[in-house]
C-alpha cells in the first residue's frame, strides 16, 4: 500500500490545543508539509505570537522565539540580520499584526525585510475569548462590540495586503482562505511561495489567510465556513495583491 | 570581583564625548547589532555608531521606535549576538516591555540610559530621577538588570566593555546609567584594547541558530506548564540574583577612613560633590566620599562597614532627583546609624546643584 498523506515531520504533535473547527490546525499542517518539502526544518526559526499560536513551539520542530504581542517583525528583523542564511518564519494574528503592532510591520515591510510572514486573520481575538479585532466586519457582534461594529467611533476593518502593496519594498502579498479544500490547497501554493521568496533572497512576502474562529465568533464550525463563505471574503477579497518577481 | 578598566599597551589618550565613548567601547568589545532611537542627549551614540558598524561591516538598524528597537535586541541577542541599545528616560520607558522579556528569557544585553529629566517629557537637561525605574527592574515582572554608574569619559569606555561581559557572564541585561552631563561630557581619556573580565564565558548553546544537528533551542517567555513552571523560572533567577549581589558591588571610597560626614553620590553629582569636599578637605574638615559604581546590586556591605568605622559620622546623600537612592541608603545603615544622621540634598529631574550649593549645604550640615 502506498502512503499518500501522512503528518509532516516537522510537526511534533498528534493533537494541538486549538479549539474544534479551528483554522490554526490547519494552517500549522500546511506549514509543516512546506517546511518538509523544502526541507527547511533546521534551518528555520520561527518567531510565535502572542494569541491561540502562542505554543507553536509545542507543534512544530525547530528553533523558536516567543515575542512580544505584535513585536515579531522586529524579533524577526534582528534575527535574519544576524543569520541572513536561516530562514525566519514570522506567525501572526489579526490582533498582533494589524493593532498593537502596526508600526513593526508596515517598518519591517517598509525595510524590505527578506522574511516569510504568515498572517492568519480570523477577525477576531480568539485567545482572550471573542473581541473586536482590526478586521472584525462591519455588524459582526464580539464580546466588545456587543451590538455590532460600527463604521462610526470604531472604523472600518483594515485590509492589510492592501496597505502593506502601498510600500514598494514588499515583493509579494497575497490573500487566500481555508474554508474549503480548493482554498486550502490555493493557501498551501501561497505559503510555498512566500518560503521560497525568502529562500531566494527576493524580499518580503507575506500570506494573509482568511480563518474561522467559531468559538470566538459564537457560531457551529459549519457556519463559521459559511461566514467566510458569504461575508469576509466580500471585505477582504482572495487574490495576489503583489507578485514583482 | 574587580572591574577592568586597563590593559595592553596600545593605549592612546583621545578626545570624546561620553556618547561617543560609549559607541566605541561597544565596537572593540565586539558587539556585534546596535538598534537604537533618536532622543536627546543621548543622539551623539546612534549617530557615531551609524558610521563605525558600518566601517566595521556590522549591523547598525535605526527603529521605527524605542518599542521595535528593544524588540530587536531580544532577537538578536537571542540569536547569540553581542547587542547594545542606548536612549532617553521617555525612550527607556519605552524599552520597559521588551527589557521584561529580555530578563524572563535570561538574555544578555547592553542598555544605554542618559538620563534626563522627568516625569512625562519633562526637560533635555541632566537628571537621576530614573534611579527606581532601573534598580527595581523597571518592566513588570520580579526581575533586576544590572546598573553601572559612569562619572567620566574613561568610564563611560570601560564600563561598557564590562557590561557586555557581565550580561553574557549571568545572562542578564545591563544597563549603564549615564546622565545628561556625563553623556555631554567632552574630556580625554585613555582609550585601550578590549580585554575580557572573565577568562572564559559559558557557551551560548541557548541561541536559536537553526537546530541542524541537535534538538531545537526554544527561547521561552510563557510558563503555563508544569503548574509551577514560572515558579521555577522565578527561583532560578533569585538565586541568580543573589550570586550577582554577592560578587559585584562597586563603590569608589575617598577620604572615608575617619570621616565626620561621608557623602553618597553617583555620576554627574559624585563630580559635583567632589569638588566641594575638595574645599572643605583643604579647610581641614573631616568629609569623605562614598561613591557608587554600581547602583544594582547596591554595595550595602562596603557602606555599613565605613559606618561602623566611623561611629559617630553623619551621612549626606545627594542626588538630582527628590530622593531615590536616599531609600537604598536608609536600607543599607538601618541597623547602624540613627535615621536623623542620614540626611538627603537633592533637586527634581532636570537641573543639577552647583559644587557652591552642595559646599554650602555640607557646611550647614557640619554646623550643626
Amino acid at each position: 500500500m502506498n502512503i499518500v498523506k501522512t503528518q509532516p515531520k516537522s510537526i511534533t504533535t498528534e493533537s494541538t490545543k486549538y479549539c474544534p473547527g479551528c483554522g490554526h490546525g490547519i494552517v500549522l499542517r500546511l506549514i509543516g508539509e512546506v517546511i518538509d518539502e523544502l526541507g527547511i526544518r533546521e534551518k528555520m526559526i520561527l518567531t510565535a505570537p502572542v494569541g491561540c499560536a502562542v505554543i507553536l513551539y509545542d507543534y512544530i520542530f525547530c528553533d523558536v522565539i516567543e515575542c512580544a504581542h505584535g513585536r515579531a517583525p522586529a524579533v524577526g528583523t534582528a534575527i535574519k540580520r544576524v543569520h541572513p542564511d536561516k530562514f525566519v518564519l514570522i506567525y501572526q494574528g489579526d490582533g498582533d499584526l494589524a493593532a498593537i503592532g502596526t508600526a513593526e510591520i508596515i517598518h519591517a515591510a517598509n525595510r524590505g525585510e527578506n522574511m516569510s510572514v504568515i498572517f492568519v486573520n480570523n477577525a477576531i481575538y480568539g485567545m482572550t475569548g471573542g473581541q473586536m479585532a482590526p478586521t472584525t466586519l462591519i455588524g459582526q457582534k464580539t464580546t466588545t462590540s456587543p451590538f455590532g461594529r460600527t463604521i462610526k467611533g470604531m472604523g472600518k476593518p483594515i485590509r492589510v495586503c492592501e496597505l502593506l502593496a502601498t510600500l514598494e519594498e514588499t515583493k509579494y502579498l497575497e490573500r487566500t482562505s481555508i474554508h474549503s479544500v480548493r482554498n486550502i490547497n490555493k493557501t498551501k501554493a501561497a505559503i510555498r511561495k512566500v518560503f521560497q521568496n525568502q529562500l531566494n533572497g527576493i524580499g518580503f512576502s507575506l500570506v494573509e489567510i482568511l480563518s474561522m474562529c467559531p468559538v470566538g465568533w459564537k457560531v457551529s464550525p459549519k457556519e463559521a465556513i459559511q461566514f467566510i463563505e458569504e461575508q469576509m471574503i466580500n471585505c477582504f477579497p482572495l487574490g495576489v495583491y503583489k507578485d514583482t518577481e | 570581583m574587580a572591574e577592568n578598566n586597563n590593559t595592553g599597551s596600545q593605549i592612546r589618550r583621545v578626545l570624546m564625548k561620553g556618547n561617543e565613548a560609549v559607541g566605541e567601547a561597544a565596537i572593540k568589545a565586539g558587539c556585534l547589532c546596535y538598534f537604537a532611537y533618536p532622543i536627546t542627549p543621548q543622539t551623539e551614540t546612534p549617530e557615531y555608531l551609524s558610521r563605525r558598524m558600518e566601517e566595521e561591516n556590522r549591523i547598525f538598524l535605526q527603529a521605527e521606535s524605542e518599542i521595535a528597537a528593544i524588540n530587536m535586541v531580544f532577537g538578536a541577542s537571542a540569536a547569540g549576538a553581542r547587542v547594545m541599545t542606548s536612549s532617553s528616560s521617555p525612550g527607556i520607558s519605552l524599552k520597559q516591555e521588551g527589557i521584561s522579556y529580555i530578563a524572563g528569557a535570561e538574555l544578555p544585553c547592553v542598555i544605554i540610559n542618559v538620563v534626563r529629566g522627568g516625569p512625562g517629557l519633562g526637560n533635555i537637561e541632566a537628571s537621576q530621577a530614573d534611579y527606581f525605574q532601573s534598580t527595581r527592574g523597571g518592566g513588570h515582572g520580579d526581575y533586576r538588570c544590572i546598573v553601572l554608574a559612569p562619572n567620566s569619559v574613561q568610564e563611560c569606555y570601560d564600563m561598557t566593555m564590562n557590561a557586555f561581559d557581565l550580561a553574557d557572564f549571568y545572562r542578564v541585561p545591563v544597563i549603564i546609567q549615564n546622565d545628561g552631563i556625563i553623556g555631554q561630557l567632552v574630556e580625554p581619556f585613555e582609550m585601550h584594547p578590549y580585554k575580557p573580565m572573565f577568562e572564559k564565558l559559558p557557551s551560548k548553546n541557548w541561541a536559536l541558530t537553526g537546530c541542524a544537528g541537535r534538538d531545537p533551542n526554544v527561547v521561552r517567555t510563557l510558563y503555563l506548564k508544569p503548574p509551577d513552571g514560572l515558579e521555577q523560572l522565578n527561583r532560578k533567577l533569585d538565586e541568580r540574583y543573589k550570586k550577582i549581589q554577592a560578587e559585584l558591588r562597586w563603590a569608589e571610597l575617598s577620604n572615608c577612613d575617619k570621616a565626620d560626614l561621608i557623602i553618597i553620590a553617583y555620576g554627574a553629582t559624585s563630580r559635583i560633590a567632589k569638588s566641594a569636599i575638595k574645599r572643605h578637605n583643604n579647610n581641614g574638615q573631616k568629609v569623605g566620599l562614598f561613591r557608587l559604581k554600581t547602583l544594582w546590586p547596591w554595595p550595602n556591605v562596603e557602606l555599613v562597614e565605613i559606618a561602623r568605622k566611623n561611629k559617630d559620622a553623619k551621612f549626606l546623600v545627594i542626588e538630582m532627583s527628590t530622593g531615590q537612592m536616599l531609600e537604598d541608603v536608609l536600607l543599607s545603615l538601618m541597623d547602624v546609624v540613627p535615621k536623623k544622621d542620614i540626611l538627603f540634598y537633592g533637586m527634581g529631574g532636570g537641573w543639577n546643584p552647583t559644587p557652591d550649593m552642595i559646599y554650602e549645604k555640607i557646611a550647614e550640615v557640619l554646623a550643626e
